[in-house]
């Protein structure tokens, strides 16, 4: 018989924060990336690394292909043109076998949470456990409800996830996304729909992951106070020119980026910083 | 009526003003005229100059116009005639092979389970052969029912016109075990298990959650198509022996109360028409049918777009394309074994 564990407040967790790694091996490497539904292009020649170990988050304007890059990098969506090479390895030019053994190392979060509707909350959670670990349907459990615990859901592990609210359901996608430790972290708008205090949690528990596990995180976010609280680098995509516009530290381009990237994180510059650009 | 200048038509550039001292009031209709207007001007040669408008229709301008700019491309030419027969031509032909490379995921998936690296979960096998097999029996037994019954009343109606009501048996032993409780069965499986597939990995689909299996690894055929396959692999023979019990049984009934033949008789006939090549053709199709059932209903189910609208298609699509399968099918096995006279 095991116990819910209690989420880890977040002071504690930030008590655990350790500073920003100083390596900069390149984990991901995107490569002339051009994205198009049919004739309509969304975003071109894209070119940047995700480095190991940092929180990398995609921020632009609605229908910029946010979403979409993060289905590239997953591996969902073939670019136009273009690679996505994680190591030496190109996403779309591997065996199934590779893949499928690459995509281990992923923990995916989507946008409206994407649970197994026919599944409850823990059983979504246990089913990578099950399905590529050899541990025991107790153990399986424990895990699962720990990564509950963790995302702030202790008590969700027997609920279906149609008893869930949005938010909830935001959560639980996180935990199963963490359930095998996967070293690299894919969230689309984590925060999007969250309660402040619940959003300050999840800020907390990517810090940890990343800072002190070595996770990598890849978030599409619009919460600019989340992005200035745990962003190491941003990603602006540009809707009018259809391409990447800046790529560096949050403060940084608030402070001396393009005018229409300072634009955009202004008004979470002001909250995260109490400072003007 | 408003109009623009003439000459903004053909100036290589002009730069167009307003003076609106004469307006004293205005509503949305002048905000909806304008836009319309100056939305569709060329900017790259039109300088629009919005000082001389009221504030805030001159705001409102400036919020619209930004998003018109990206919209007022050409429209494209609508494809007619031979364009049109090109366009389905692709889009079958499209089509046809991404149902050969789902049908070939399928083969490939079950050599993976095979060789034991299947993703596929046992307890959904179990669980699919539940939904689909003694659940569909009420409705199977039904329409078996009413089947044999009218195979059976019509046939003795026109052998009892020769004095040759004793062959009731013959007539329906061989019709309903090597034809018609097989397609029976692909029928009323099209309707109720196609289509629910189609509808829950379409719904899965629309809610990303076969995306979220395939960024963790896992094959969505292994995991979704394989277990509903091989349920009606298991259940299509099943239901198609029980539905032909169904209809033995009518028709042994029609034939005693009804044409005054003698419960032996008809036993003796049947079993002579009850040959090793007719069973094994009609549990053949029954197999067959239930697994075109399967395909149909998840390929469609997995093809489906991401929209409640999408999901109700995918699953009318998988019911239709069941049953066309089925009848070709059932057109192709019936030449097929009649020429190596089975």
């Amino acid at each position: 018989m095991t116990t819910a564990l209690a989420p880890l407040h977040p002071k504690e967790l930030a008590s655990t924060r350790l500073p920003a790694r100083t390596d900069a091996q390149a984990l991901v490497h995107v490569e002339d990336l051009t994205m198009a539904y049919g004739e309509n292009v969304l975003q071109h020649d894209l070119n940047f690394d995700i480095r190991s170990g940092e929180v990398f988050v995609i921020v632009g304007g609605s229908g910029c292909g946010k979403s979409t890059l993060l289905r590239h990098l997953v591996g969902l969506q073939a670019p136009t043109k273009g690679r996505v090479l994680y190591g030496q390895r190109d996403l779309y030019d591997s065996d199934d076998a590779t893949l499928s053994a690459l995509r281990r190392e992923f923990g995916v979060s989507f946008q409206a949470g994407a649970l197994w509707s026919s599944m409850t909350v823990g059983e979504n959670v246990m089913l990578p456990l099950q399905m590529f670990t050899e541990l025991d349907a107790q153990a399986r459990e424990s895990e699962a409800r720990f990564k509950l615990a963790l995302a702030g859901l202790p008590d969700s592990f027997d609920s279906e996830p149609s008893a869930l609210s949005g938010g909830m359901k935001k959560r639980a996608a996180i935990a199963r996304a963490l359930a095998l430790d996967p070293a690299l972290l894919f969230l689309d708008e984590p925060s999007a729909g969250l309660d402040p205090i619940s959003s300050a949690h999840l800020d907390e528990l990517l810090a940890h992951l990343c800072h002190d596990l070595g996770t990598t995180v890849v978030m599409v976010s619009h919460e600019l106070d989340s992005i200035f609280s745990v962003a190491d680098r941003v990603l602006f995509l540009d809707a009018q020119s259809k391409t990447m516009t800046a790529l560096g530290p949050p403060r940084e381009l608030q402070r001396s980026g393009p005018k229409h990237v300072r634009d955009f994180l202004r008004h979470g510059g002001n909250n995260a910083t109490g400072s003007g650009p | 009526m408003l109009a623009l200048p003439e000459a903004l038509a053909s100036s290589p550039r002009a730069t167009l003003s307003f003076d609106s001292r004469g307006l004293s009031q205005w509503d949305a209709g002048l905000a909806s005229a304008l836009w319309q207007r100056l939305s569709a001007l060329d900017p790259g040669r039109v300088v629009i100059d919005s000082g001389g408008l009221p504030p805030g229709l001159a705001q409102i301008l400036a919020l619209s116009m930004p998003q018109s700019a990206a919209t007022t491309a050409d429209p494209e030419q609508a494809p007619r005639g031979l364009a049109l027969w090109g366009l389905w031509a692709t889009a079958s032909s499209q089509r046809l092979t991404a149902t050969l490379a789902f049908v070939g995921s399928v083969v490939l998936s079950m050599g993976r389970l095979a060789r034991g690296r299947s993703d596929m979960r046992w307890s959904d096998l179990v669980w699919q052969v539940e939904q689909t097999g003694p659940r569909s029996l009420p409705i199977v037994a039904l329409v078996s029912f009413l089947i044999g019954l009218i195979v059976a009343y019509m046939g003795a109606a026109q052998l009892e016109r020769f004095g040759a009501q004793t062959y009731i048996a013959d007539l329906v032993t061989v019709g309903v075990v090597r034809e018609i409780a097989a397609l029976l069965v692909g029928i009323v499986l099209a309707g109720r298990v196609g289509a629910a597939f189609a509808a829950q990995i379409g719904s899965m689909r629309a809610n990303e959650e076969v995306d979220a299996l395939q960024t963790m690894g896992v094959d969505p055929v292994d995991h979704l198509v394989l277990p509903r396959v091989l349920a009606l692999l298991i259940v299509g023979p099943l239901l198609t022996v029980f539905a032909a019990l169904v209809g033995l049984l009518v028709g042994w009934a029609v034939a005693v109360l009804l044409y005054d033949v003698t419960p032996l008789e008809y036993a003796y006939k049947s079993l002579s028409a009850l040959t090793l090549p007719n069973l094994l053709i009609g549990l053949l199709k029954g197999t067959v049918y239930a697994v075109l059932v399967a395909l149909a209903g998840c390929r469609q189910g997995l093809a489906a777009g991401r929209s409640a609208q999408a999901v109700g298609d995918a699953t009318t699509a998988a019911v239709v394309q069941s049953i066309v399968w089925i009848v070709v099918a059932a057109s192709a096995l019936t030449v097929i074994f009649q020429r190596l006279d089975w």
